[in-house]
């Protein structure tokens, strides 16, 4: 098992929003433990797919300088659930970017269903600071290996994801 | 220009909002670390939500300064803040209650420097 909660990404604004699916299937070992004969997918492991969007979102607006950790969720309310065949789309959009930092709201829907929203916080750590060795790696929302989601074709063309809005603004505050 | 009591208003329901406390323990000598159970990167958040609560910026390091205990620049001797760390704090922190700490400078209680009130004097500060 590889540490990808999305699949692929279908919209990418640079500093703005993304949009990320996640294709639960039955063939995912934990489903069959959570629960069984009743297999959802672990709220957990939402919030860490709705994580990687907005952490891939923050990170990008940074030119991927900065390793993002998530730091905090200070609020998650979950609505419905996804079982597998479902379809997950993970909306995110950039509330905060910083030297230190930033924030995301992200929802979670099944086509018109939502099943979860959630606020989420990231710290901004280099990796000369004192304490990154120090931070449990699986606390990263990710390492290099994890922008292959980027590049993941899409469906028929075999494009990768485009990555829209890159400009001058790179980098600066979110107004 | 909001008056103190409005300031503290918005204030607590930030930090009712950042840190999962209840309206009546945000008082304004509430410490955020001893009393609210901040941890560091609730300053982060903290600091998100005050920006857009009041529609102001605050860059990083003013409303709360760190590695304010670094010992190294002669600042901290025996286990407390020294003169010249105190005058550090006063400069770093003027919207901090630094008299009080100053009577028994232990480096151990430096985070009660970090007070709702303090919040509230920052902001009152920067809305002028």
């Amino acid at each position: 098992m590889r540490w990808y909660w999305i699949d692929r990404f279908i919209e990418f604004e640079s500093g703005k929003r993304a949009r990320s699916v996640k294709n639960v299937s039955l063939a995912e070992e934990h489903l069959h433990d959570h629960f069984p004969g009743f297999p959802v997918m672990p709220g957990s492991l939402m919030i860490e797919g709705m994580a990687q969007t907005g952490g891939i979102l923050l990170g990008e607006h940074f030119g991927f300088r900065y390793n993002v950790i998530l730091a905090k969720v200070p609020k998650v309310v979950f609505h419905s659930w996804a079982c597998p065949g479902d379809q997950l789309i993970y909306s995110a959009e950039l509330l905060d970017a910083r030297e230190e930092g930033g924030s995301v709201s992200v929802e979670a829907t099944v086509g018109d269903r939502a099943v979860a929203t959630a606020e989420i916080v990231f710290a901004h750590l280099k990796t000369d600071d004192p304490q990154f060795s120090r931070i449990d790696q699986k606390n990263f929302v990710f390492r290099m290996n994890l922008l292959d989601i980027l590049t993941v074709g899409k469906a028929g063309s075999g494009a990768p994801a485009e990555v829209s809005g890159v400009d001058g603004r790179r980098g600066e505050a979110v107004e | 220009m909001p008056s103190e009591e409005e300031i503290l208003d918005k204030v607590r329901g930030t930090l009712v909002d950042a840190l999962g406390v209840d309206d009546d323990e945000v008082t304004p000598t509430a410490t955020l670390i001893g009393d609210l159970g901040a941890e560091s990167i609730d300053f982060l958040d903290i600091v998100f939500r005050l920006e857009k609560s009041f529609d102001i910026k605050i860059p990083r390091g003013e409303l709360f300064p760190e590695n304010l205990a670094s010992a190294d620049a002669g600042f901290v001797a025996g286990g407390k803040v020294t003169a010249e760390g105190l005058e550090e704090l006063r400069r770093k922190m003027p919207h901090a209650d630094v008299e009080s700490f100053a009577k028994d400078p232990v480096l151990s209680r430096i985070s009660d420097l970090f007070t709702v009130g303090m919040i509230v004097r920052f902001i009152a500060a920067r809305l002028k």
